[in-house]
């Protein structure tokens, strides 16, 4: 054991490879840009995480405990910004997407190594920008930067905010960029379209989105800007201007960009639901088709969130519709899933537990979803604690315990090394149990009528509201546990071996941690994805 | 490797067409069409732009995905400015009320101080 | 004829060339299509407000300069074939000729620019028509005419911003070139860069009737 541990530390990989600073900092290896990426958005989580404690905390008095609304304004929104842009956006894509996706198809790298590097320096100086302008003095106008209100009436930090965003936005437009032409062009010999792992359908859906999508942000923001700097009317209506037509503009990205956070976390549930049942994906050409789909329609329903703007009747039952249809693709997924379930072999390890919350936090999230998609329904809980209750079950519940998912998953590939996962599981069940607490709640407080965004709520909300603030500690825990482990596993943990989940997949056939050039020849793929075992009747 | 190479003539006889078809909008500018000159002078815009396109980007030669990708930018670009355009031209099909847009304009005044280089 | 500098030209992600020189085109093209959007943006708020202020619109339009509007459109059409020579020359591995018609293309570039700064810009700005510096235009549908101007400067400013971008990338080619870095197995740069020069060139081939020529000039 302690030999065979020594010729693991003794052979050369892609973290040993090189060493010093510069060789981080300078790499165009995407797995050391992968852990470059991992790095740095666990400190973005913990800046964001770090808001959300404050905000459940100032939130367990109807008078506000710590903060004056003016303060709580920023801090909602360095909460939303930092999250979306800083954490979410990127999660995935750009530690797990940039580590995997060459070795998924059997390549030694991206298509344009230096440009996947220069996202993460890209990445980095919009988030530094981003967290001086949130942090010293502050923004307050939500990370929607509604207009008049971010044009003309608050003096905060809009414009170093947006200009942070901005910059960040190239990053994800040249992550998705380099992704789907190495997806199209480097697969190797026999990995056709249709043998690729469901992860790199989601990848290749999420980048078409990041990559049609961020620059319309990317210009809204410096129309905003521009209108900050010189009032000249493009979104005040004082002037001539329509701010409205500024939510058009902006919610074009923002609402794709929510599958941007989501789509790859379900690529990641496919994965470890196939690994854990032992099965292949039921229905594996519906759920690679329902990625692109959900892609697609995404871009045809960013008026659901703009149904009491003032946007006109019509245009919002047309959004209404679409927003409907674009549930459908989800729902294809989670049936699948279910049915790839059945009469699998499953076990219970720590990844298949998040992938299991998943499944059932994300229907919920999204079951809510078509409640707030009904004209109807969203005038009485626009801009109320349901909608923070829905999209915190699909970004929590959904998109985050998909990233945790990953990181268990692909820990042992990417370190070399295994964590107790006796640990594990029981961070993920306080994990599960902490969410709901907090949030489900919100659900309620939304219903009955509370406003989001305010600092204050009338005192018959407190009950609830204190529930969701004990959830949030309980999740705090769960999230403090894993740090805990997987730190300790790089030191302490046992040697993890090229496959120690009996996965499928070409990431699993290298050494872990890899070698720098991925595999020592390309592998030619002659089987199918998800080959586990027994011949299956004709699966689609 | 160096592909298909164009003959000079082509790319010649393509900028002459760029050249004559600009005159030609502009001098289509000068009569009176009433709302069909806009109508003009976008196709003839599409006209240039697909020459461009196809002969000096070589899109004529290109792999069928360098097509798609571009032929999806624009699909895209048509459902931004289409959707968007569903509100705008039908905020006018609800009735409303004469003189709503000045009443409801109870805005206060912006402030004066704004630091505008944050 | 050209460097064979066959082992170094081949990057070490990729399996051959052809697998390399497919992959910068797609990416290219790819990247056009973030461009596409992010000018769709712009068109976007033109198109609104447009239809919302027609008349503001056409008058705003009449200021501006038809005669130079055309011109330098033919200036701009002159240096995308000068870029698409310069291809067909690295593609055939023609030194001399690529880097003169690289120049030609940075001389055209500067010229459209410069015609634009100098005889529409700096003018505009004097006659009191830059929203925001100094707009002083107080005749009929004076806030219409105030966001026409804005969008004809944003947009041309983005235009413009695009081209200077691509000059000094263009300057940084021509050296590369004249030191025969490029040759007919190797010259994905000049073809992605060529492909990028154009797509400048599309957006003004509709910028140039969609802001000179409102409402037409009868």
């Amino acid at each position: 054991m302690t030999t065979a541990a020594a010729d693991t530390e003794n052979r050369v990989n892609y973290l040993n490879a090189d060493y010093g600073i510069k060789s981080w900092l300078l790499t165009t290896d995407h797995k050391r840009i992968a852990i470059l990426y991992l790095l740095s958005i666990t400190m973005f989580f913990l800046l964001g995480g770090i808001a959300a404690v404050l905000i459940r905390i100032h939130l367990l008095e109807p008078n506000g405990a710590i903060f004056e609304p003016g303060s709580y304004n920023k801090l909602f929104s360095m909460h939303g910004i930092i999250m979306i842009f800083f954490f979410l956006i990127p999660s995935i894509p750009a530690v797990f997407g940039n580590f995997l996706v060459p070795m998924m198809i059997g390549a030694r790298d991206l298509a344009f190594p230096k440009i996947n590097l220069l996202s993460w320096y890209i990445y980095m100086v919009g988030g530094v920008l981003t967290l001086y302008a949130v942090i010293w003095g502050g923004v307050d106008t939500g990370w929607t930067f509604y207009t008049p209100l971010s044009t003309s009436y608050v003096n905060t930090n809009v414009l170093s905010a947006a200009l942070g965003v901005f910059i960040s936005g190239f990053s994800s437009i040249l992550t998705g960029l380099n992704f789907v032409v190495t997806i199209h062009k480097m697969r190797a010999p026999g990995m056709t379209w249709f043998r690729m792992p469901l992860f790199l359908w989601a990848m290749y859906a999420t980048s078409l989105i990041q990559i049609l999508g961020t620059p319309v942000v990317a210009v809204t923001l410096v129309l905003v800007a521009l209108e900050r700097v010189f009032h000249i009317g493009i979104f005040d209506p004082a002037v001539g201007g329509d701010p409205i037509l500024f939510q058009h503009l902006f919610w074009f990205y923002s609402h794709p960009a929510v599958y941007i956070m989501i789509l790859p976390s379900m690529g990641v549930v496919s994965e470890l639901i196939a690994c854990f049942s032992k099965k292949r994906i039921f229905g594996y050409s519906f759920v690679a088709f329902s990625s692109v789909a959900i892609a697609v329609v995404s871009f045809v329903v960013w008026g659901h969130h703009m149904f009491v703007s003032g946007q006109s009747v019509y245009a919002g039952i047309v959004f209404s519709a679409l927003s409907f249809v674009v549930a459908i693709p989800s729902a294809v997924k989670v049936f699948n899933w279910t049915a790839t379930l059945y009469k699998g072999s499953i076990s219970y390890q720590a990844p298949m537990l998040y992938a299991l919350g998943f499944i059932g936090l994300f229907t919920m999230g999204g079951l809510t979803g078509l409640f707030l998609a009904t004209l109807a329904v969203d005038t009485h809980v626009h801009d109320t604690y349901f909608v923070v209750g829905h999209f915190h079950y699909i970004m929590v519940g959904g998109a985050m315990m998909g990233y945790l998912g990953a990181l268990h998953f692909w820990w042992p590939k990417i370190t070399g090394r295994l964590y107790p996962d006796g640990w594990a599981r029981l961070a993920a069940a306080i994990i599960f149990v902490g969410f709901n607490l907090t949030f489900f709640p919100q659900y309620m407080l939304g219903f009955l009528g509370m406003p989001r965004r305010y600092a204050i709520y009338p005192p018959e909300f407190q009950t609830l509201n204190v529930m969701s603030s004990a959830g949030a500690s309980v999740l705090a825990v769960g999230y403090f546990i894993p740090l805990v482990y997987l730190l300790w596993s790089l030191k302490y943990g046992p040697v993890a071996g090229p496959n120690p989940w009996g996965a499928k997949g070409l990431e699993w056939e290298t050494a872990s941690p890899p070698p720098t050039e991925n595999f020592a020849q390309i592998p030619v793929v002659t089987e199918e994805a998800y080959a586990y075992g027994a011949k299956e009747d004709h699966v689609v | 490797m160096s592909g298909h190479v164009i003959p000079k003539s082509t790319y010649f006889l393509i900028f002459g067409s760029l050249l004559a078809l600009t005159a030609l909008t502009t001098g289509m500018a000068f009569v009176d069409l009433g709302p069909w000159n806009t109508v003009v002078a976008l196709v003839i815009a599409c006209f240039k732009a697909s020459l461009v396109l196809l002969f000096f980007m070589h899109l004529r030669w290109s792999t069928p995905l360098n097509r798609v990708v571009w032929l999806s930018a624009l699909l895209w670009l048509v459902i931004l400015i289409g959707l968007t355009s569903i509100d705008f031209l039908s905020r006018s099909w609800t009735p409303m009320s004469e003189g709503w847009e000045t009443s409801a304009l109870h805005l206060p005044a912006p402030p004066t101080d704004l630091l505008h280089w944050r | 004829m050209s460097d064979s500098h066959a082992p170094s030209a081949l990057a070490h992600q990729f399996e051959d060339l052809q697998q390399q020189q497919e992959s910068a085109s797609l990416g290219m093209w790819v990247f056009l299509a973030t461009e596409v959007m992010f000018f769709g943006g712009l068109f976007a708020g033109y198109t609104i407000y447009r239809n919302l202020y027609l008349p503001g619109f056409e008058a705003g339009s009449h200021m501006l300069n038809v005669t130079i509007g055309a011109l330098n459109t033919a200036v701009l059409i002159g240096s995308s074939l000068t870029m698409a020579m310069a291809v067909r020359a690295a593609q055939m591995g023609k030194r001399s000729a690529l880097v003169t018609f690289l120049v030609m293309t940075i001389i055209l570039g500067l010229a459209f620019v410069l015609i634009k700064l100098n005889f529409e810009w700096r003018h505009d700005y004097v006659e009191g028509l830059a929203p925001g510096l100094n707009f002083t235009f107080s005749g009929a549908h004076a806030k219409s005419v105030e966001l026409f101007f804005f969008f004809y400067f944003a947009m041309t400013g983005v235009h413009a911003l695009h081209m200077v971008v691509g000059m000094g990338i263009l300057a940084v080619l021509v050296v590369q070139a004249w030191r025969g870095q490029y040759g007919a197995d190797r010259f994905n740069m000049i073809e992605g860069f060529g492909l990028y020069w154009h797509f400048v060139d599309i957006i003004w081939i509709f910028l140039f009737p969609l802001l000179y020529l409102i409402g037409g000039r009868y």
